[in-house]
C-alpha cells in the first residue's frame, strides 16, 4: 500500500514537472594560440559547470527564484541575471527557456588559470509565462560569449552574453 | 491555378498581406546600442503589449500599433540577444533582436600575475585583460590593446595585441634589475596599472673567509649576489658544513646586509663549506 502510494507520487510529479529532454551537446577542440596549455580536466570541467548553469537558469527564470542563480553564477552575470528575474516579477511574468542543443568552444584561457572564456552556438527556445494569455515557444540561435571564474569548488559563469547566431 | 482577371488583384493583395504578416520584425531594428535610445514601428491598429525580453534584462510597454513607440536613452542597456512579443488580443508578433555593446571601452578587468618574482625571468609576467563597456558589456569586436612594463630605472618593454571575443593576454620578460616596476594596460583611453615587485635570484656564487678567532673559527662570505649583480635578499639561508674526523657539523645563517657569518668549533684538519639551497661554494681546510 505504502509503495502503491510512493508509486503514485512519483507519476504525479513527473506530470507536474515533464522531463525536460537532454540538450545535445558538441564541443569543439579550443585553439592552442589563445587557450595555452589549458589542461583537458579543467576544460571538462568548466564545460559541465557552465551546462549546469543552463539548469539553474532555467529553474531561475520560470520560477522567477534568483537564488537558483548562487551556485553556477557571481559577478556581473549574477547581478544582472537577478535584476531581470526581479523586473520580471514586478511584472507579474516569468520566462521559460529550454536549451535544446550546445555547440562549445574555449576561446581563451589566462594563463594565471583565473578565467575562461568559451562561445556557445545555442539553439533554445523561450515561452513567456503568466501573460494575459498562452503564448507559443519561440525557436532561437544565438552565440553566447561566457567567461567563467573559478571559486572554491566549481567553476562560475561571470559573464553571460549573446549575439545572434 | 490560373486565375480569372477579376480575382487576379485580390489574390496579389492577398500575398502582399500574407508577406507582411511573416515580417513582424519591419520596424524594430535588428540592433541596439546599449543605453541608445530607439524608437519602433509595429503594423496593426489599437493598443497591445509589447514584451521584451532575455536573459539580461526584460521590458514591458503598452504600445500603439501603426504608429512610432519611443524608447528612451538607458531603456535596455544590457548586451544580449532579445526576443519580443506583441499581444494585441486575437493577434500576436514576435521577433527578435540584438543589444550590441557599446563600441567605446570604459573599463578593463586586469588580471597580472604574479605581484613577485625574480629578475631575468623569461615569459615570468602575464597579463590578462577583458574589456567592458560603460554598462559591463564584454566588448567582443576586436580593440587594440597595449601593455607596457616599465622599471625605476626606466627600461620599458611594450607589446601591442588585438583583442579576440573582448579578451586578451600577454607573457613579458622580468628586467635584470630588482625594485618595482610598473605593469600598465592600455585600450582606447582606458588604462590600468599593477604593480610587480621583482626580487633578485638564487646566489650565482658563494665565497667564504675563515679567520681563528679564539678557540673556534670564525666564517664570513662576501656579499651574496645573483647572477645579475643583485644582492640576495636578507633573510636567504646560507649553510655552513664542518666535516672532521667522520662528524659533520652544520649550521644554518640567514644573510642580514648581504652577508652571513658564524663562528663554529675549531678542529684541526676539518673542512668547511657553504651552500645555499642549489648552489655550492668554496671549500676550506682548516689547519689550525
Amino acid at each position: 500500500m505504502r509503495q502503491a502510494f510512493f508509486l503514485l507520487c512519483a507519476v504525479f510529479a513527473t506530470e507536474l514537472h515533464p522531463v525536460q529532454a537532454q540538450p545535445a551537446i558538441r564541443v569543439e577542440p579550443p585553439d592552442p594560440a589563445y587557450t595555452g596549455t589549458l589542461q583537458s580536466q579543467t576544460a571538462d570541467a568548466v564545460i559541465r559547470n557552465y551546462l549546469h548553469a543552463w539548469d539553474s537558469l532555467r529553474a531561475a527564470f520560470a520560477q522567477n527564484r534568483t537564488t537558483s542563480l548562487d551556485q553556477d553564477f557571481v559577478g556581473t552575470a549574477k547581478e544582472k541575471l537577478a535584476a531581470t528575474i526581479r523586473q520580471q516579477a514586478a511584472l507579474g511574468f516569468g520566462t521559460e527557456y529550454h536549451d535544446r542543443a550546445h555547440n562549445i568552444k574555449i576561446v581563451f584561457a589566462s594563463p594565471e588559470g583565473l578565467s575562461v572564456e568559451l562561445e556557445d552556438d545555442v539553439d533554445y527556445e523561450v515561452q513567456l509565462l503568466g501573460s494575459n494569455k498562452p503564448t507559443s515557444k519561440l525557436n532561437r540561435k544565438a552565440r553566447y560569449f561566457v567567461v567563467l571564474t573559478p571559486t572554491e569548488t566549481r567553476w562560475r559563469v561571470r559573464v553571460f552574453q549573446a549575439e545572434h547566431d | 491555378m490560373k486565375l480569372t482577371q477579376p480575382f487576379a488583384p485580390a489574390f496579389f493583395l492577398l500575398v502582399l498581406a500574407s508577406l507582411a504578416a511573416q515580417q513582424p520584425d519591419r520596424g524594430f531594428p535588428s540592433a541596439i546600442e546599449a543605453g541608445s535610445a530607439f524608437s519602433i514601428e509595429l503594423h496593426g491598429s489599437g493598443q497591445a503589449n509589447l514584451y521584451i525580453f532575455g536573459p539580461n534584462q526584460v521590458l514591458q510597454r503598452t504600445i500603439q500599433l501603426g504608429g512610432a513607440t519611443y524608447f528612451p536613452a538607458g531603456s535596455l542597456y544590457n548586451a544580449g540577444h532579445y526576443s519580443f512579443l506583441v499581444d494585441a488580443g486575437s493577434q500576436s508578433q514576435s521577433g527578435e533582436f540584438d543589444v550590441v555593446p557599446v563600441s567605446e571601452p570604459s573599463e578593463l578587468s586586469f588580471l597580472a600575475k604574479p605581484s613577485r618574482l625574480p629578475v631575468n625571468l623569461r615569459g615570468g609576467i602575464t597579463g590578462a585583460i577583458y574589456v567592458f563597456d560603460r554598462y559591463r558589456n564584454l566588448i567582443i569586436v576586436p580593440e587594440a590593446a597595449r601593455f607596457e612594463l616599465s622599471s625605476q630605472t626606466g627600461n620599458k618593454q611594450t607589446r601591442s595585441v588585438p583583442t579576440h571575443d573582448g579578451a586578451v593576454w600577454i607573457a613579458m620578460d622580468s628586467t635584470a634589475q630588482q625594485g618595482v616596476d610598473k605593469f600598465l594596460a592600455q585600450v582606447g583611453g582606458i588604462s590600468s596599472l599593477r604593480i610587480i615587485r621583482q626580487v633578485p635570484g638564487e646566489p650565482c656564487g658563494i665565497k667564504m673567509k675563515a679567520r681563528a678567532s679564539g678557540a673556534r673559527v670564525q666564517l664570513i662570505t662576501d656579499p651574496v649576489r645573483d647572477c645579475n649583480g643583485n644582492l640576495v635578499p636578507d633573510g636567504t639561508i646560507v649553510t655552513f658544513t664542518e666535516t672532521s674526523g667522520g662528524t659533520e657539523s652544520t649550521a644554518d645563517v640567514p644573510l642580514k646586509q648581504g652577508f652571513a657569518q658564524i663562528e663554529m668549533p675549531s678542529r684541526a684538519g676539518a673542512t668547511i663549506s657553504v651552500a645555499s639551497g642549489t648552489v655550492l661554494g668554496n671549500q676550506i681546510r682548516w689547519e689550525q
